[in-house]
């Protein structure tokens, strides 16, 4: 995998994150569970897990919206809840784009709907546009879109304007849940491309909340996997999909390939562990078929 | 800003005898307790809907906190209106000359009484909610004015509105807290400044909310559409409105606390 970046850098630190919601009432509950785990300066991170397993609140805590009920998030080296941090430099730091992110569009125009992160950053005029430029460049929008109103585009543009608001602020660490939730094929292709293409550019750490396998296994270097608010496991995806009975155990899919390996193996054609790409798969059958 | 936290309007299931009673015994005896409560013209009346109250909570078996959970949202009429009658009734007897301003013992008097009055008023009238389910209430309208539909008056038409308003509270409730949470990621701070600068900064959260509004509106209607919906002309319902003894009783009840407040003020 092409990583940007070789130094060792911790860009997200959680320590033992706990949160639990209606504290104090007989509807608590505990949506994270004493999770901790780091991430480093480039890596692109897939976030797998069963429907509230937890996943949205997790990522919710990493720029501040929510204040963990236990444990520590340190962002960058700093403790995000010390009386020193201010919590909007945060929130500019780590960018996070919301599921169905084209809810949030609100502006008359797309140029100031993606500008509307920068401004809040009290950045300079010709900043903020040349900011701008540059998110709408890396979300390929087209600049004849940018004086057009958001709303007159299609659900697939809409999401890639709601992501360039997003990426105009210049985060270091990009979060995105189910970026490409409810797109049709081409439209998803289109904004996970472009998130992995604006990864590889600019060497920024992505995290990626997914419920297909096929897209994490594609685009991601490690999987975290969530259960019921705990860490069930924090593998490079060879790793991850090798043992892929604990992923149907929790409730998970697999990704196409590795069923397709599976479905061999039962038949009589073992290929072995941790086969998740096309060309892996291809490129191990056509040597077992050479062989036999 | 915590929109859970306001209990005025809210139901509480339960099975007491007055969750049992007849919505629109419910609906019709809450207007006969503001024409109790406002027919008291003295501390000595004004005890009796009191006393009503305390009697009607327990019967509900709703704890009397929420007698004072009430009272959080109306503070600001509460104190407003005490402050008017404290410095504006006249009498004869001055308390405390402030230089400016008198205030007299009539003043004291008319503050407490029409505090005690708005107070009885918001608990009495939310028993209504606290023990009837939202639809139930909203038959109960319109059972109570169906006459009115020999009029033209769309009777089933507004309760149908009413029902599906209240339906949606919740959920845009819970798409105002996702699209504010996405607009503070992009940096908005919606909890600071002025007044002026707030409202400026409820714009990015507003306008995605009326679009999803609107939107779901036209999907609603299409989806009513679809299933042949044409108003209320002919159709039945599932769950029958029924009065009971238990009904007929309370009303009793009422009219004889209304009779005794009457002989109280006289007396």
């Amino acid at each position: 995998m092409c990583r940007g970046v070789v130094k060792i850098n911790r860009v997200i630190q959680t320590d033992e994150l706990t949160h639990k919601y209606s504290l104090g009432t007989p509807f608590e509950s505990t949506a994270v569970d004493g999770l901790s785990f780091s991430v480093e300066k480039g890596e692109f991170i897939g976030i797998i897990g069963h429907t509230g397993s937890g996943k949205s609140t997790l990522i919710q805590h990493l720029n501040g919206l929510l204040k963990p009920t236990d444990g520590y998030v340190i962002i960058n080296g700093r403790d995000i809840w010390s009386k020193k941090v201010n919590i909007k430099e945060i929130r500019f730091e780590v960018g996070l784009v919301f599921q169905y992110s084209e809810h949030q569009l609100f502006e008359e125009t797309v140029f100031k709907d993606i500008a509307f992160g920068p401004k809040n950053m009290g950045l300079s005029q010709e900043e903020i546009e040349q900011r701008v430029l540059d998110a709408a460049c890396a979300m390929g929008i087209d600049e004849s879109w940018l004086s057009r109103s958001p709303f007159d585009l299609s659900g697939g543009e809409k999401r890639r304007v709601a992501l360039a608001g997003v990426i105009s602020m210049r985060p270091t660490v990009l979060i995105l849940d189910e970026p490409a939730a409810g797109l049709d094929p081409q439209g998803r292709k289109t904004v996970l491309s472009k998130i992995s293409q604006y990864h590889k550019s600019s060497g920024i750490t992505v995290l990626l909340i997914s419920h297909s396998m096929d897209d994490i296994v594609k685009y991601a270097d490690k999987v975290l996997v969530m259960e019921n608010g705990k860490l069930h496991s924090f593998e490079t995806i060879e790793k991850v999909f090798s043992h892929s009975h604990n992923l149907e155990k929790i409730g998970l899919d697999l990704p196409q390939t590795t069923k397709i390996a599976m479905r061999l193996k039962e038949k009589g054609l073992d290929l072995g562990d941790g086969l998740y790409t096309v060309s892996k798969l291809a490129q191990k059958f056509l040597e077992r078929i050479g062989k036999v | 800003m915590n929109l859970k936290d306001i209990t005025i309007g809210q139901f509480f299931p339960g099975d007491s005898i007055v969750h049992r009673m007849d919505g629109r015994f419910k609906l019709v005896l809450s207007f006969l307790f503001i024409i109790i409560l406002f027919t008291a013209d003295n501390f000595r009346a004004l005890f009796i809907p009191c006393a009503f109250i305390l009697m009607a909570y327990t019967a509900c078996e709703i704890s009397y906190v929420f007698i004072f959970k009430n009272m959080r949202p109306i503070m600001p009429i509460l104190i407003f209106t005490g402050i008017i009658n404290l410095f504006f009734v006249g009498g004869n007897e001055v308390l405390w000359d402030l230089g400016f301003v008198q205030i007299y013992l009539e003043g004291v008097r008319t503050c407490v009484f029409v505090i005690i009055r708005i107070v009885a008023l918001i608990t009495g009238m939310s028993i209504v909610t606290y023990t009837t389910s939202p639809i139930t209430l909203t038959d109960s309208i319109e059972s109570l004015l169906s006459p009115l539909k020999k009029l033209n008056f769309p009777a089933h038409e507004l309760a149908m509105m009413m029902t599906i308003a209240l339906r949606f509270i919740p959920t845009l409730v819970e798409e105002t807290d996702k699209i504010m949470s996405a607009q503070k990621a992009r940096g908005a701070s919606l909890d600071t400044g002025g007044i002026a600068k707030r409202a400026k900064a409820l714009i990015p959260v507003l306008i995605p909310l009326f679009i999803s509004a609107f939107k779901r509106a036209s999907e609603l209607a299409t989806a009513m559409e679809c299933r042949c919906y044409r108003g209320g002309e002919g159709r039945t319902k599932m769950r029958q409105l029924k009065s009971s003894k238990i009904d007929y009783l309370v009303s009793v009840l009422m009219l004889c606390t209304l009779g005794m407040v009457i002989l109280v003020n006289i007396a």
